[in-house]
């Protein structure tokens, strides 16, 4: 039997670190899954719009946002829980809204549209969001957000380059002439099936009811 | 096997498994895409998201994770007398003590940032090499 033993002790460690990082991998795994690019709103040019959630969700809940405003940070966690809640009932959309007040905010966006060319949009926001004490008091932000390309496995030369480009900043102009046409003056601004949530709802409580009161009028229509 | 060598290959072994404990915790981290691993520290995504952290697309801690289960299956069956594995456990430990200087300066020279977890692995490989020099002595 003791001739046996190393090698059952070193199969059990073996297994217990692969059993181990695989049911890690599988815990941490995102678990909202990203609308496929053909599925969205007509009148959006799919290739822009960032949409998570599913395509033929009853409520669509979209977010004018700026990166480096502490009500936004502040909300994206209980949203992620409701879009987690919620499932198949509702799909958001993110588009940018950065603030000259704020510092980074024009950077930051950059970085999450960049992040975007790559596929990894809401990677990006998600982690902005996350660590918006920190990137938002740096004297480093580009060090941190190509950090941040890297974290999330962005090709990170690609990632710079993008970040510097036309077609980022365009997008993010884009996103908010098209909120200032809407009437949005404050972040975050939400709508939810294309009607503006009051800023005194913006909770997650509120923000449930909203949401829930709107899937029974779809219902009942 | 002299009993005292019986005792420097289990705290080997020993190490070793909270080495692999944080290499496989960080390569299934790295898998996963969460990012929530560097806890708000702004040095250890400078390290985990560099260039250096990943070879290909490979990330660095699953050659760690591979490195230390390795140490650990020589370094036990070193200890239930299988001599002729000490060599083994000598040169993984050694390898890894070379990677962990050049992993070291990368951080403070190249990046100018530490991460903790990295840290942690370097002191287990510290540990290693001295356990080994140890094991050496007369």
């Amino acid at each position: 039997m003791k001739r046996y033993l190393p090698f059952v002790i070193i199969a059990l460690v073996g297994l217990a670190a692969l059993g181990g990082g695989v049911m890690l991998y599988r815990a941490k795994r995102p678990e909202t899954a990203v609308t496929p690019k053909g599925a969205v709103a007509p009148t959006d040019h799919p290739e822009d719009l960032h949409v998570r959630g599913a395509a033929n969700a009853p409520v669509t809940l979209e977010e004018y946002g700026d990166f480096q405003c502490p009500p936004c940070g502040r909300l994206a966690e209980p949203l992620q829980q409701i879009e987690k809640d919620y499932g198949s009932h509702l799909r958001v959309i993110f588009r940018n809204f950065p603030f000259t007040i704020h510092e980074h905010a024009h950077e930051a966006a950059y970085a999450a549209e960049a992040a975007g060319l790559q596929g990894r949009f809401w990677e990006m926001h998600d982690l902005l969001y996350r660590e918006q004490a920190i990137w938002a008091n740096s004297k480093e932000v580009q060090t941190l957000f190509e950090a941040y390309a890297g974290m999330i496995q962005l090709d990170v030369a690609r990632f710079k380059k993008d970040m510097a480009s036309e077609r980022v900043r365009e997008k993010v102009e884009s996103d908010r002439k098209r909120g200032e046409a809407l009437g949005v003056k404050n972040t975050p601004t939400i709508f939810i099936n294309n009607e503006s949530v009051p800023a005194t709802s913006l909770n997650e409580t509120a923000l449930r009811a909203a949401i829930d009161a709107a899937v029974q009028e779809k219902k009942s229509s | 096997m002299p009993r005292s060598q019986i005792v420097i290959y289990c705290l080997v072994a020993l190490i070793s498994l909270a080495g692999l404990a944080d290499a496989t915790y960080l390569t299934a981290q790295t898998f996963s895409g969460e990012t929530m691993v560097c806890g708000g520290s702004p040095d250890c995504f400078k390290v985990l998201g560099s260039q250096y952290s990943h070879i290909g697309r490979v990330p660095l801690a699953l050659f760690g994770a591979i490195a230390y289960f390795s140490i650990f299956s020589f370094a036990t069956l070193a200890a239930f007398g299988y001599a002729k594995l000490r060599r083994f456990v000598l040169i993984a430990v050694w390898s890894m003590f070379a990677v962990t200087l050049w992993l070291l300066y990368t951080q403070a020279f190249i990046l100018h940032a530490f991460c903790r977890y990295c840290l942690f692995s370097a002191a287990m490989v510290f540990l290693l090499a001295g356990l080994i020099v140890a094991s050496r002595s007369p």
